[in-house]
């Protein structure tokens, strides 16, 4: 996917700079870019670890799975064909504490283990599941509570308050997960059971 | 509107907070794992850096060839109908597909527009609720080799449709714009 969203980029960005005549301001940017990415990576660096460390805090004494317990309610109505307190939804709920708290890296190797759990209840094995279809749903939805990135992003590019989009953010988070859910339950509604 | 503005200046001593007492209570070498964290953190930064050149050298041909004013200018008639600012249009598409080009474009509308202008703000907003979501599609399905994904992809584009919509008039009422 990548390779054809860079590669369109670059053939792109020259093709038009030829025709705007800018091929020198082209050059220029490719060499400022480049440096503005390292100084950019550099100055997160300290953001990003600081925040890390919290959450490996957070993991180590016991939160991230606590919170994961009290998910329980939501998982039911989330998903009602999966057995409680089995291993899907133990990762499951692995994975959407992670998204929320913005733990990347706890998040995808949970995510995939969870659709591993729910391919082996899926009768048909080529065909989503409305687990899956539901998990995948909301997940994409956006369930990060607070947006560490965007904010390091923020404060390298001089914001004066690079946090005050939090609350908002939240907000607008919490939007699309409403959409997402109440989206995912219609079409649920109206497809077919799986069969195999 | 106020309340929103306190909690964004609340929640990361709160969870700051939080943490360490949680840390503390349940008798965590907490200052081992925050270190050990730390270089996870400083790992996966490492880790996005090439990407992060690569993307940005991209995006910096996209602006100075002017191809992504051209692309704004084209599309501000059909999004000035509701007040969506059209330099955010490439952002939101390139949202979807990959969370380092839109990186990329992120820090290129913060640098000619400035992080705390309408859109700069808008577009922090429109990332926090918004996701990769064909990228982590076809990550997620391919793990398990399922390939009619049914209703996944157009309920994962409406949720995040709205998330896009709720931003821009939620950046317009916090803000007071």
């Amino acid at each position: 996917m990548l390779n054809f969203v860079w590669g369109f980029m670059i053939i792109v960005g020259v093709v038009a700079a030829a025709f705007t005549g800018s091929l020198n301001p082209l050059t220029n940017a490719a060499v400022s870019s480049a440096q503005d990415a390292v100084s950019l990576c550099v100055k997160m660096l300290g953001i990003i670890a600081m925040w890390s460390g919290m959450m490996k805090i957070a993991e180590d004494s016991g939160l991230v799975p606590a919170l994961a317990g009290k998910m329980s309610p939501l998982l039911r109505f989330l998903f009602p064909n999966l057995p409680p307190g089995g291993p899907a939804v133990k990762y499951i709920s692995a994975n959407f504490i992670a998204n929320i708290l913005g733990i990347g890296w706890a998040a995808t190797p949970a995510g995939l283990k969870a659709m591993e759990e729910l391919q082996k209840l899926n009768p048909r094995k080529d065909a989503a599941t409305k687990s899956m279809c539901m998990f995948l749903i909301f997940n994409m939805s956006s369930l990060q509570l607070v947006s560490v990135n965007i904010i390091a992003y923020r404060a390298e590019c001089g914001s004066k308050n690079p946090a005050e989009i939090i609350g908002a953010g939240l907000l607008a988070t919490l939007v699309s997960t409403a959409a997402a859910v109440l989206c995912a339950k219609i079409f649920e509604a109206l497809a077919p059971e799986e069969r195999s | 509107m106020k309340a929103l503005m306190f909690f964004s200046d609340f929640i990361i001593p709160g969870v700051f907070l939080l943490i360490i007492l949680s840390g503390l209570k349940n008798r965590v070498d907490i200052y081992k794992s925050f270190t050990e964290g730390a270089v996870d953190g400083f790992r996966t930064v490492v880790g996005i850096m090439p990407t992060l050149i690569g993307l940005m050298v991209a995006v910096g041909f996209l602006r100075a060839s002017g191809a992504l004013n051209m692309l704004s200018r084209a599309l501000a008639p059909a999004t000035g109908l509701i007040g969506f600012p059209p330099e955010a249009v490439p952002l939101a598409l390139m949202r979807l597909v990959s969370s380092s080009a839109s990186a990329g474009l992120l820090l290129d509308l913060y640098k000619t527009h400035g992080p705390d202008s309408f859109l700069g703000r808008f577009v922090s907003v429109m990332m926090s609720s918004t996701e990769t979501v064909f990228y982590t599609m076809s990550v997620y399905f391919m793990s398990v080799k399922v390939t009619k994904t049914r209703y996944t992809l157009a309920s994962a584009l409406i949720a995040n449709l709205a998330g896009i919509i709720g931003a821009l008039f939620i950046t317009k009422a916090a803000f007071g714009y």
